[in-house]
C-alpha cells in the first residue's frame, strides 16, 4: 500500500491547471506519464535526483485511472486532496450550486466512522 | 515591552470573500447576516489599534507536503504572497502580497525554542486561505505586517490537543516580552465541525451541531481544562473528518489563557458553524 504516493498523485496533479485537465479528460494516460515522469520527482530537490522506490499498487492505479473517488476514501487517500481535485474536474458538470459536492457525499454514504485511516 | 491589544479566533470559511462581493439579486439569502456579523467583529480588532498581527493558521497541503511536515512552524520572512491558484479557481480568493515583521517572528523563534518548543521556520512562505480569510474579514485593508504561525492539523500523524494549549501560552508569554512599543493582535483560525471529502459534507449545518455547541462554550467562557478533558486526536474524528482544526482554536484559548471572551458570535451556515471570538487582555 502507497497511500503516500496516491496523495502525491493528487497533490501534484491538483496545482497545475494543464494537468487538471489532462486528468479530467485522460485519466489512463495521464496516470501512466505521471509514473513515469512526475511521480519520482522528489519535491524539493533538483529534478534529476529521483525517488527510486516509490510504486503504486494495482488497485490504487486502477482507482486512479477511473476516477474512483469511493475507492480512493477506502484506500485513506486525503480526503481533502481527493476533493479539491474532484471540484476542479467536475464541478462544471453540474448545474445546482454544491451539485458536485452533495452527489460526492452520496457516494460515500455506506461508510460509517471510523472512516479508513488517512494517516501516511 | 510589547502590548498584546487584542486576542481573535474564528473560523476561516473561504467562500466570504465572494459572497461579499456579490450583488444583492446574486448573494444567497444568507449573505446579508453573514456580511453584518464580520462587519461587527471586524470591529473588535479595529478598536484595538493593533501594529502588528500574529496570525495561526494552517497550510492545506500547498506549501507544506508530506515529504518533510513540520508540525508547527513560524514564518520569519519580510514579505509573505499569499493564496494559490487552486484557491483562486475554488473560492475566488485573489492573491495578495503581504508584509512580515522579522523582528518579531526572530523574537518569537529563538524563544520558544528556549523554552521548549522546537519551531520550524519558513525564510520564503506563501501563505493561503487560512492566513489570507481573516485577512479578508476583519483586516481587509491587508496593510500591517504579519508573523504567520503554521500548525499541523491536517497531515496525520499530528500533535496532541494540550500542545496546542501550551503553544497557545507560549505565544501570548514570549509576545509579552517582546522589547517593542507595538500593539500586537494575535489572530488565529481554526473549525468547528467539518467534514471535507466526506459523506457529512455539505450539509444544511456543520456536521455536529451538538459538539459545535459545546465547543462554543469553551471557547467564549474560557473552559481550557474541560475542553482538554474531553477533546482527543481520537475524538475529533467523530465531529467530522476535518474537525481537528478545532485544535487551532484551542491555541487560541492557549493565548487567551482561559479568559471569558469579550465578544463572541456564531452563525449557523450551510456545511459548518461560523463564530467568532475576541479577547481583551485585561487592563485593556
Amino acid at each position: 500500500m502507497s497511500k503516500y504516493y496516491v496523495n502525491k498523485f493528487l497533490f501534484t496533479i491538483d496545482r497545475d491547471p494543464a494537468l487538471v485537465e489532462r486528468y479530467r479528460d485522460d485519466p489512463k494516460g495521464t496516470v501512466a506519464w505521471w509514473l513515469e515522469e512526475e511521480g519520482p520527482r522528489n519535491l524539493g530537490v533538483a529534478g534529476f535526483e529521483r525517488t527510486t522506490w516509490l510504486s503504486l499498487e494495482e488497485d490504487e492505479r486502477e482507482a486512479l485511472e477511473k476516477h474512483d473517488k469511493v475507492a480512493l476514501f477506502a484506500m485513506g487517500a486525503h480526503p481533502f486532496l481527493t476533493l479539491t481535485l474532484w471540484i476542479a474536474m467536475f464541478e462544471r458538470d453540474f448545474t445546482e450550486p454544491l451539485g458536485m459536492q452533495l452527489d460526492y457525499a452520496a457516494a460515500l454514504a455506506d461508510f460509517q466512522l471510523p472512516y479508513p485511516d488517512i494517516t501516511t | 515591552m510589547a502590548k498584546i491589544v487584542a486576542i481573535c479566533a474564528t473560523t476561516h470559511h473561504p467562500f466570504y470573500y465572494k459572497t461579499s462581493k456579490m450583488s444583492e439579486d446574486e448573494a444567497p439569502p444568507f449573505a446579508k447576516e453573514w456580511i453584518e456579523k464580520v462587519t461587527r467583529y471586524r470591529e473588535t480588532l479595529t478598536k484595538a489599534e493593533p501594529d502588528v498581527l500574529v496570525m495561526i493558521g494552517s497550510d492545506h497541503f500547498h506549501q507544506l507536503w508530506l515529504n518533510s511536515m513540520p508540525q508547527f512552524l513560524v514564518g520569519n520572512a519580510p514579505f509573505y504572497d499569499a493564496n494559490y491558484y487552486n484557491e483562486e479557481r475554488e473560492f475566488g480568493l485573489p492573491q495578495l502580497l503581504l508584509r512580515g515583521d522579522v523582528e518579531l517572528a526572530n523574537f518569537i523563534l529563538e524563544k520558544g525554542l528556549e523554552v521548549g518548543f522546537d519551531l520550524a521556520f519558513s525564510n520564503e512562505l506563501r501563505v493561503d486561505h487560512s492566513i489570507t480569510c481573516p485577512i479578508f474579514t476583519i483586516r481587509p485593508e491587508a496593510d500591517l505586517p504579519i508573523v504567520p504561525i503554521y500548525t499541523n492539523i491536517f497531515a496525520p500523524p499530528l500533535p496532541q490537543p494540550k500542545r496546542f494549549v501550551e503553544l497557545g501560552k507560549t505565544i501570548r508569554t514570549i509576545v509579552e516580552e517582546w522589547p517593542s512599543e507595538k500593539r500586537v493582535a494575535i489572530i488565529g483560525t481554526g473549525h468547528l465541525s467539518l467534514e471535507l471529502g466526506g459523506p457529512r459534507q455539505f450539509g444544511p449545518h456543520g456536521p455536529d451541531p451538538d459538539f459545535d455547541s459545546k465547543a462554543v462554550d469553551w471557547i467564549s467562557n474560557g473552559k481550557i481544562d474541560e475542553a482538554l478533558a474531553e477533546v482527543s486526536l481520537e475524538s475529533l474524528h467523530a465531529p467530522g473528518n476535518a474537525t481537528h482544526g478545532f485544535m487551532d482554536f484551542m491555541l487560541m484559548m492557549g493565548v487567551a489563557q482561559g479568559q471569558v471572551a469579550d465578544y463572541a458570535d456564531t452563525l449557523d451556515l450551510f456545511h459548518t458553524m461560523e463564530a467568532y471570538f475576541t479577547w481583551y487582555p485585561k487592563g485593556e
